[in-house]
Parts: C-alpha cells; structure tokens; sequence
C-alpha cells in the first residue's frame, strides 16, 4: 500500500515537473488538494470582501463616468470571486462550506482590505497600487499547475488589466488638477504604499509554505521576489505622477539593478492578520450580514424551483 | 446548511456564431431559467458570447482518468487514419 | 454607447417652450434611472448571493448608462453649457424630477424586487412606444434602452414569483414591500402638466395606450407569484415636480459630495 502511494505520489510531481496540468479528477496529494483549497479560497474570500472599501465610493463617486466605471470594477471583483470559487468547488469544497469558514474567520483574505477607503483618492491608489500589486501575483498564477484554477486565472487577468489603468488614471487627473487634488493625491499614497508591499506576504524567511508550493507549481516565484518587482515598477511611475513614495529608502541599486528599500512594519501586518486592522471587524461583519440576511431568498428560490419541478412532473404523468 | 445551498451549473458559451460551445465555468443556481440568466451576467459582461448552455453539473459523466492509458493510447498507433498518412502523387490535384 | 448628438437645425425647429417643456422631461428621464441606478449600486457587495449582486450591479450600469445619454440630450436642449454632472450632481432637490418610487430605500430584497418590478413594468411598456417618438434622439435612447429593460423586466418578473410562490417568509415579506411600495406605482402613469404638452405634441406617449399591457403583465405574474394583486388605494405623487419624499435629500448627500465640496474640479 505504502509503495503504491509513493508512486503516485512520484508520477504526480513528474507531471507537475513536465508542466502537465493537474485535472479535477486526476490523482493529487491530499496536502496538494488542501493547500489549494485554502490558497483559491483565500483568494476567492480576497475578491468577495474587497467588494466592500471600493463599493463604498460607488455613491459617492464625483462624476457619472467615474461612477460607471467604479460600479463595473466592483462588479467584475464579485465575477472574479466566483470564478475562483467554482474552481475552489471542482476540488470537493463547497461554496458554503467555504463562506462558512470566511465567516468563522477560519478563513483569510487578503489584509489590504482592513484598511479603510477614505477619500476619492483611495479609489486611485486601491486601482493602481493594490490591483498591481495583485496583478504580478496573479499573472504567473494563469501558469499554476491546476487546470481550473489557472483557467480561472487567465480569465481574470484578462478582466483586471483595466482595474489598474482606470485607478492610475484617477491618480494622473488628481496630479493634473488643482493644488487639493494633488495634496489628496500624495496623502491617499503616504496611506496606501506600506500596506501594499505587505500584500506580498510575510518575507520568504518567515514564509515556510512557500518551497512546497513552489515545488507544486502553485505558487511560481517567492513573496520577497514579487515585493521587488512591485517597488521596482512602481516608483517610476509615481515619479511620473509627480508624487513621493513615503520610504526615505528608496534608492536605485545599480549592482541590484533594482531599488533598495525600507523594512515593512512587520508587527502591524501580523497585527491586521490576526484581525487587529480598523476594518476587519467591519468588513467581516459587512460580508455575514449580507449572507445571513440573504438565506430567506435563497431559500425562497430553492423552495419555488423544487414546486416548480414537482408541478411539471404532475403535469407529464396526468399527460401520460 | 448544506441543504440551501442552490446547485452548482457548468456554464457553455458559444463566442461566436459558426463556433462550438465552449466551457466556461460554473455558477449557483436554483433553477435552469435562473442559470441561463446567471451566466449571462457572470460570463458574457464583455460580449463574450451569442448562445448559452447550462448543465447542471451533477448530471455531468466523466471518463475517469485512471481508465485514460485504456481510453486514450490506442488511438496513438492508428496514424493510418490522419490524411497525412497517404502520399498522393504531386500530379494529382483536388485530393 | 452613447447616442450621437442632435444637430442643431432638429433642436431649433422646437418653439422655446416646447423645449423648455422637453428640457423639464429629459431631465426626468435623467433622474429617475440615476437614481434608481444609485440605489441599485447600494447593494453592491451586500447582496444575497454573489450571482445576484452581478445581476443587480448590471441593472444599475444600464441604467446608469441611460441616464447619462438623457442628461446629455438634456444638457444640450438647455443650451446653456451646463454638461451631464452638472446636471446630475450640481441641483437642489426640489429641482430633481424623478417619481417617488425610485427613490424609496432598498429594505429588504423583497422591497428592491417590488421597486424594480413595479418600474420595469412601466420603463418597459413606456421606451417601447417612445421608439416611434418625433423626436429622434428620444426614440434612439429608447431603441438601445428597451432592450435593456426587457431583461430587467424579466430579472424582476421573476423573482416576484420566486418570493411569492416560495417559502411562507418570502411571501409575507413579498407582500410587505406591496403594500408599501404600490401606492408609488400610480405615478409613472399620471402624466404631469408638462407630460401632457409634450403627449399632445406627439413628443412621448400617451401612457393610457399601454396601460392595458402593464396591467396585463402584473396580473400575470401575480397570478404566477400566487398572490393578489393589490387593491385600489391612494396614490401618492409629486416626485415629477420636485415634491419629494424625505429619502431623497440623504441620497443627494451622498451623490453630490464630492461635487459640493471641491467645486470646479475634474476628475
């Protein structure tokens, strides 16, 4: 028994080593299921909570383009958490199952989202900093060794591209408009910068799930890897926008061809990990309320689908 | 809870008139009617399609893919099938 | 998307009081799809299930989308050089022109359905015969609109059958949010003085020719639903002329925010 199990397991990393993707139905690891439950689940919960800061300015938006614009982005981030849930789903979870854990708060999500939105500006920075900080991690993931997750993946790098335009583009017009705009600019920047770079998670150092899942293909390059393409890409472009990056390190490192940079505060990330963040409470809230206030009408649909269904065959066995 | 959960639908769109049906994904549904009009909203937002097609997923079969070696490997050495296994003559036209 | 401007020669064959009159209209039209769209997108990231909070934030981008061609048709028979957020985000409340209906609070899922239902029934009915409007940026919009209206009409068709032939909760909360919300369905159909002009003129339809259908499709689907279509009862107006209910003001604070507070900007 002991051997046949090592064998697969064996054939199950030669086939990841070739780039073979792994289908719903094939043989997997029971870790490699688990990890990629919890990775897809995570981040299917990063995408439904991540409705709630930018979903806030939706009525508040100051023009009806930008109001449309913001609307369809908060609606494409509900589209994407559904497509990662189904992929989640294809490996045995249950969505319910897995609200269930969000809710619990067995489940996590991506920390950005315990910071709160608080002026129009943020919808600038949430686009352009945070939606590029998700770009680079998502975009090798359209490559991940689950079929259905990097279907998912590809699907939703396609529908993000504009997430990140239309956020630098709300940061360009406030860097070209008035004095104000600006100054609401650089502070939506001053708050929004170190808790990006924290988006990439904890350093690789302290990271100790990241060989295994490198060795999976489900993760394809490690979190200090992306924090330095991330600063790397970003700080000619806020150069551009006219506006500081709040690092007094920053500075380019000819030998690195790349830029040096400050040490994230690493006690606030576990802080707002562990739920301590000023929205967390909110935010969970926020998403339970939603799910308990909405079982009555899922019941209602389910109730009137199976009366429906026993009509119609009442209806064929009086015809036959 | 497991109970009021609505069933899940595999979702098949047709990009374009003339094309096949493809698989696009899956989504909740209570009833076909509202899963046609699900997927709309979920997967054609960018006109991503012309037709749809839902399939409640429980009713979908699958090969399994232990059986693939028995399924799938005697097709490899039936080259004989593929019209490049024949060589035709140059002077021949129209074949 | 948007439907190409008039040109100039089409607007100067208006006599200035009937432009005046359909300035007024435009603007109704405006403001009843923004706000309706506003309370819509309220429920962006709250819905009862992820697949409905798409399906909702769809209706409100449609109807977002109709909104700006009406306030930019508007912007241009005023003349004036205001542009669509100013005239979207830049009035008083009495000057808003929506019915009372759109702008009632979502409540529960059962109230939107019952708003929704009860405006789709009409939007629908209404941007089919405007199609054959004179005016022919009027019967534009309605061209592209109506097709959106249909789906929204069956989206909340629907449910209305779904709640009311559904569990016992979904039917007593279906038939609260009736008799809350019916008394604000006799208002889309009570034309106004300025309505009336523009009915006259051939402008827009007369509501009385698609009355019958409306009443024919609520009976159907609360027949459908198994619940009673309700009674007769006093009708409540004023929307239409500026006179508002109170919800009206905190949407406004909302919406204009931004607008108010750093005046003159772009964004």
């Amino acid at each position: 028994m002991e051997t046949v199990e090592i064998n697969l397991e064996e054939q199950f990393q030669a086939r990841i080593d070739a780039d073979v993707r792994i289908e719903p139905k094939d043989w997997m690891p029971d870790a490699y299921r688990k990890t990629l439950i919890r990775q897809i689940s995570q981040h299917a919960h990063s995408e439904l909570v991540g409705m709630l800061p930018e979903g806030n300015w939706i009525t508040r938006a100051p023009s009806l383009k930008r109001k449309s614009i913001l609307l369809a982005k908060v609606q494409d981030e509900a589209g994407h958490g559904l497509y990662l849930y189904s992929a989640a789903e294809t490996l045995g979870a249950s969505r319910d199952q897995m609200l269930a854990d969000l809710h619990s708060g067995k489940a996590k999500y991506s920390s950005i989202f315990n910071y709160p939105t608080l002026s129009w500006a943020d919808m600038g920075c949430v686009g352009w900093l945070v939606d590029g900080a998700a770009i680079l991690n998502q975009v090798p993931l359209c490559r991940t060794s689950y079929g259905p997750y990097a279907r998912a993946m590809v699907r939703v790098c396609k529908e993000e591209s504009f997430h990140q335009r239309q956020g630098f583009e709300i940061m360009q017009t406030l860097c070209e408009g008035t004095p104000v705009q600006k100054e609401m600019a650089q502070e939506a920047l001053n708050r929004w910068w170190w808790p990006t770079l924290m988006m990439f998670g904890p350093k690789d150092a302290d990271s100790p799930n990241t060989a295994q899942s490198m060795n999976w293909r489900i993760k394809r390059f490690t979190n200090d890897e992306l924090r330095q393409k991330f600063v790397d890409m970003m700080v000619p472009q806020a150069e551009f926008l006219g506006l500081t990056v709040p690092d007094p390190n920053v500075k380019w490192n000819q030998t690195k061809n790349g830029y040096d940079f400050g040490e994230v505060d690493w006690e606030e990330f576990w802080n707002v990990v562990k739920g301590n963040g000023m929205c967390n409470k909110d935010r969970l809230g926020a998403r339970i309320k939603a799910h308990e206030e909405g079982a009555w009408v899922r019941e209602a649909a389910l109730a009137h689908a199976a009366k429906r269904k026993q009509r119609e065959q009442q209806e064929k066995s009086a015809a036959a | 809870m497991n109970q009021a959960e609505w069933p899940l639908w595999e979702v098949f769109i047709r990009s374009k008139q003339g094309l096949d049906h493809k698989h696009v994904g899956s989504l909740h549904a209570a009833d076909a009617t509202m899963a046609i009009q699900n997927a709309r909203d979920v997967y054609t937002r960018r006109m991503e399609g012309v037709s749809i097609w839902v399939v409640e997923s429980v009713h979908v079969h699958a090969s399994n893919p232990d059986d693939s070696a028995a399924f799938f490997d005697p097709a490899n050495d039936k080259v004989y099938r593929h019209p490049t296994f024949y060589e035709v003559p140059d002077s021949i036209k129209h074949m | 998307m948007q439907v190409a401007p008039s040109d100039t020669t089409a607007l100067s064959a208006y006599s200035p009081e009937v432009r005046q009159h359909l300035f007024q209209y435009v603007l109704q039209l405006a403001d009843t799809s923004l706000i309706l769209g506003h309370r819509l997108s309220e429920w962006c990231g709250h819905g009862p299930i992820l697949e409905q909070d798409l399906a909702m934030a769809n209706i409100a981008l449609d109807l977002l989308g109709e909104t700006r061609s009406f306030y930019q048709y508007a912007a241009e028979l005023e003349g004036k050089g205001r542009t669509e957020d100013d005239l979207a985000f830049l009035r008083v409340a009495t000057e808003y022109r929506n019915p009372l209906l759109v702008e009632q609070p979502n409540g529960d899922f059962a109230a939107t359905v019952v708003r929704q239902f009860l405006f789709d029934t009409f939007h629908f009915h209404f941007l089919q015969q405007l199609q054959t409007s004179s005016d022919e940026r009027l019967a534009a919009i309605a061209e592209k609109s109506w097709k959106e209206a249909a789906y929204h009409l069956k989206w909340s068709s629907e449910w209305i059958i779904r709640l009311g032939d559904g569990t016992d909760e979904s039917r007593q909360r279906l038939n609260k949010a009736l008799a809350n919300l019916w008394r604000y369905s006799g208002e889309l159909t009570t034309p106004t003085a300025t309505e009336q002009a523009l009915q006259t003129l051939g402008i827009i339809p007369e509501y009385t020719r698609f009355q019958e259908a409306m009443t024919a499709h609520v009976a159907k689907v609360f027949a459908e639903a198994t619940v009673p279509v309700p009674q007769e009862t006093y009708m409540q107006r004023g929307g239409k002329e500026g006179r508002h209910s109170e919800h009206l003001g905190y949407i406004l604070t909302e919406l204009q925010y931004m607008q108010r507070t750093y005046p003159g900007m772009t964004w």
